[in-house]
Order: C-alpha cells, then structure tokens, then sequence
C-alpha cells in the first residue's frame, strides 16, 4: 500500500492539490494551494441553472486549482480520461500498483461514504486514492476527517457518471514536485491575477459587481407573483451555495484570507497582512447575511429585500476596498 | 470569525461528520477548526433535500393514479430533476418528457428503458413499477 498522509480540508480540489503535493515532498498548505490559483471569486450565473435556480459560485470553475497550482509551481499533472471505464478501472489500478497515489474527480451522489443529505448529482467532487484493500478502494477524500473506503462498483459509478461536467473517469498525478516554492514572485502574480477577476471583470455579474448584481435581484424576486413559496427556498438556495460543505466559511472567503496572512507572514508584507484582516471582515459580513436571510425564509424575521440589499452592498464595498488596498503589489 | 465563534450546533445533514472551517484565533492567526454544523447551513441543506421529497412523494402518488409515468417518480427518487436524467441519458429533452407520460412509457422498448435503469443503478423491472412506499427503495 502507498504511503499518503491525509489532512481534512475545506474544499475538495484545494485538499487534493496541497495534499499530493505535500505528498510529493512540497509542504503545502490547503490556503495557499487556494491562494497560488487565484481561485476567489464572485459569480451570478443566471443562465446556467442547478436544480432550477441560478448557478452562484463563490470559486472558479472545477479544475482551476489543478491547472493554477501546477502553473504558479512550474510543475505538470499527468491526467487522463478515458471512454471506456474497465479501462479506467485498470489504469487506477496499474497506478496503485506502482505505488503512486491518484487524484480523481467523482460524482458525489455515487461516493457510499457519504452522509445521505449531501448526496446531489455533483460531477467535480476530487478525492484520492492511495490504496486496494480487495474490494474496497482507501480513499482520503480532503473534506473528511479520517480516511474512509469506497467498494470498486460506486467508485467506477461516482467516476464514469455522466452529465454536466461528467468526469470520464478522470484521473491525475504529479509529474515530480519541484523542490520549493518562490514565494516572493508567486504571490504577487497570483493576487494580482486574483484581483482582475474580483474588481477587473467586464461583466456586471462577476466579481464586486455580481456581489452588488444579486441584492438587486432579490428585490426583483421578491416582486415575482410566486414570491410566497418561490423568495424562501431562493434565499435558502444562495446560503446553501455561501456555506454548504466545502466553502470554509463564508463563501471561500476566509480560506483566502487564511493564505493572504501566510503569504503575508513569509514575506513580511503588512499589506498582505491588512488585507486578510479587511477580507476576514468581509467574511464575517457573508455569515451575517447567511444568518439574516435565513431569519427571513423561515419567517422568524419581517422579510426585508431593503435590508438584504444593504449587508450585500456592504460586502461589495469592503471586498473593493481591500483590492483597492492590492493594487499594484 | 474567531475561533470562539465556529458554531458547534449539531447538524443531522453532517451525518456525525465534522468539516472544517477556517477562522482566527485570540492571536488573530488563521488555524483550521472542526465544526459540527450551524443552523443557517442545516436550514439550507434540509430546505433542498425536503424539495426534492416532495416531488418524490407527489410523483408517488401521481404515479400510483396514472397521472404520469414511473420514472417520474424513480427520477426524483434518485435526486435527480429533468435537466440531470437529459444529461446523464443523454436523450433528448423533449423525448424524457414524452416519456414521462404513462401510455407512451408503457411501450417503451427495454432497450430505451436500460438507459435509464442504469443511470438511477435500479433495475429495467423496478423501473416499470413503484416500491411499496415512496422512501422505501
């Protein structure tokens, strides 16, 4: 059996990327995986929809960290698809055999060791894999504890499920692990790359602007003559997105100011240090409007778009200001 | 937030799992802490899951009326709404839709129904009919 040290993380593809490269012999951390992808952002996405509401994405897109990290570290993955799954099935195993642990992107419904209400059709969920034990896969998935099982005919399920962002049995391995990490010159490309996304975006849906884009439009939901039953499950829809297993708190918001303090501290940059302080605060916004909105869809609380708006607008001008705060670092 | 501050209320959805947050300490150093869950969170998840039970147990009853097919049932059974069973079958939209019509589903061909079967993992036979209550597959 392959030696891999597990470590709980919050979100699933910055878990794996830290934990193989750590594996490889590079510590690093899960925040700084997050934060050397530029992985932050805000999106409001209503064309693409989930379960019938619109998409709201805290993060980029699924694969960004893999791709980012291997970019910002000089390294390459190895990654593979394939059509047929035995032959899926067999390359994870020729890998086991060889002693290489292996990252794969799995449908979440499919995982068995999952508790019953996180199981949705969730195509981008990243675990590894680090052994065979008969049937049963040893599998440390980032956003658990401990190291769990999965017998080999869910996991060939989870890996070959089809549909919106299906897997095809995708799996990956680094292709050496450099030796260090230049933090002086990763960092500040990394925050900067970071920063065009957050106030730089073109779309009025992205970044600051998306943020301030969705308390408008839960006043324009809360006009729509379904308001009644449509508003609540609306609102629990945007906190499930914000907090739901995997975000670390507050939408990503805290994983990121976790890396700007480590970055911070290994460079010696008070303005690194400022701004996870200023994005904490903002974070700490995110959770008082999870905990208001919520208030409202259960009734506990008068319904107020008005005031939804403003905590929202809030978070938009304090995530300005600390990018303002970046500018040119 | 402060480390002090991390929710412990317990959440069902979590299934004895403990995830991790990210938050501040007196120091104000970022370290990663365990939380068991907090309300506004276990509102969101449960609010989803009921949703999808609901349909499940409308198309239940639906179902055992003739009102529609089946699968309408067996699609909400497995989480899944139009837009995932188009995907996953890779059928047409408005070809899932037909079928969700009890007569056109009668004649379906065991072939068409393997598709399905196999992206919900049931059976072509379990397909075809409804287990005796709707949480109980």
């Amino acid at each position: 059996m392959t030696e891999f040290t597990h470590r709980q993380s919050a979100h699933c593809e910055s878990g794996v990327v830290a934990n193989m490269v750590s594996d490889g012999g590079l510590g690093l951390s899960e925040p700084m995986a997050f934060g050397l992808s530029s992985a932050l952002t805000f999106a409001y996405m209503p064309i693409i929809k989930m379960a019938g509401m619109p998409l709201i994405a805290y993060r980029m897109p699924p694969g960004h960290i893999i791709k980012g990290v291997a970019k910002q570290l000089g390294m390459s993955w190895k990654r593979q698809t394939f059509s047929d799954p035995d032959a899926g099935m067999a390359a994870l195993d020729a890998q086991l055999e060889k002693g290489h642990a292996v990252g794969l992107q799995t449908c979440i419904y499919w995982l068995p060791y999952m508790p019953e209400d996180m199981r949705f059709h969730f195509n981008a969920h990243n675990l590894v894999v680090y052994g065979r034990d008969g049937d049963d896969y040893l599998v440390s998935d980032p956003i658990f504890e401990g190291v769990v099982r999965c017998d080999s005919a869910s996991l060939r399920k989870a890996r070959f499920a089809k549909g919106a962002m299906a897997a095809k049995g995708m799996m990956y391995y680094p292709e050496g692990t450099p030796k260090e990490i230049d933090f002086a010159k990763a960092v500040p490309k990394a925050v900067r790359m970071n920063r065009r996304i957050m106030v730089g975006a073109p779309l009025p849906v992205i970044g600051v602007k998306g943020i301030r884009f969705l308390g408008k439009n839960i006043g324009k939901v809360a006009a729509r003559p379904d308001a009644n039953t449509y508003l609540p499950q609306y609102l629990g829809h945007i906190v499930r997105m914000q907090e739901e297993i995997g975000t670390g708190g507050a939408g990503f918001r805290f994983l990121y100011a976790s890396f700007l303090q480590e970055a911070g501290k290994k460079l010696s940059n008070d303005r690194l240090l400022q701004a996870s302080a200023a994005l904490t605060d903002a974070g700490d916004s995110w959770r008082k409007f999870a905990l208001v909105a919520t208030k409202m869809a259960r009734g506990r609380q008068t319904l107020d778009v008005k005031e939804l708006d403003n905590i929202l607008n809030g978070i938009a001008d304090k995530e300005l200001a600390m990018w303002q705060g970046l500018k040119g670092i | 937030m402060k480390k002090d501050e991390v929710p412990q209320e317990t959440a069902r959805t979590y299934g004895g799992v403990k995830k991790l947050l990210y938050a501040v300490d007196e120091a104000g150093e970022y370290t990663g802490v365990n939380s068991a869950g907090w309300e506004p969170e276990t509102f969101a998840t449960v609010q989803a899951v009921d949703e999808l039970n609901r349909l499940r147990d409308e198309a239940f009853a639906d179902a055992k009326a003739g009102r529609v097919s089946p699968l309408v049932f067996w699609m909400y059974a497995r989480r899944m709404e139009p837009a995932t069973l188009t995907a996953t079958t890779g059928l047409w939209a408005w070809r899932v839709k037909r079928h969700f019509k009890p007569a056109i589903f009668a004649r379906l061909p065991d072939r068409i129904l393997a598709r399905y079967a196999e992206v919900m993992d049931i059976t072509v036979a379990q397909l075809r009919g409804l287990p005796a209550a709707p949480d109980a597959q």
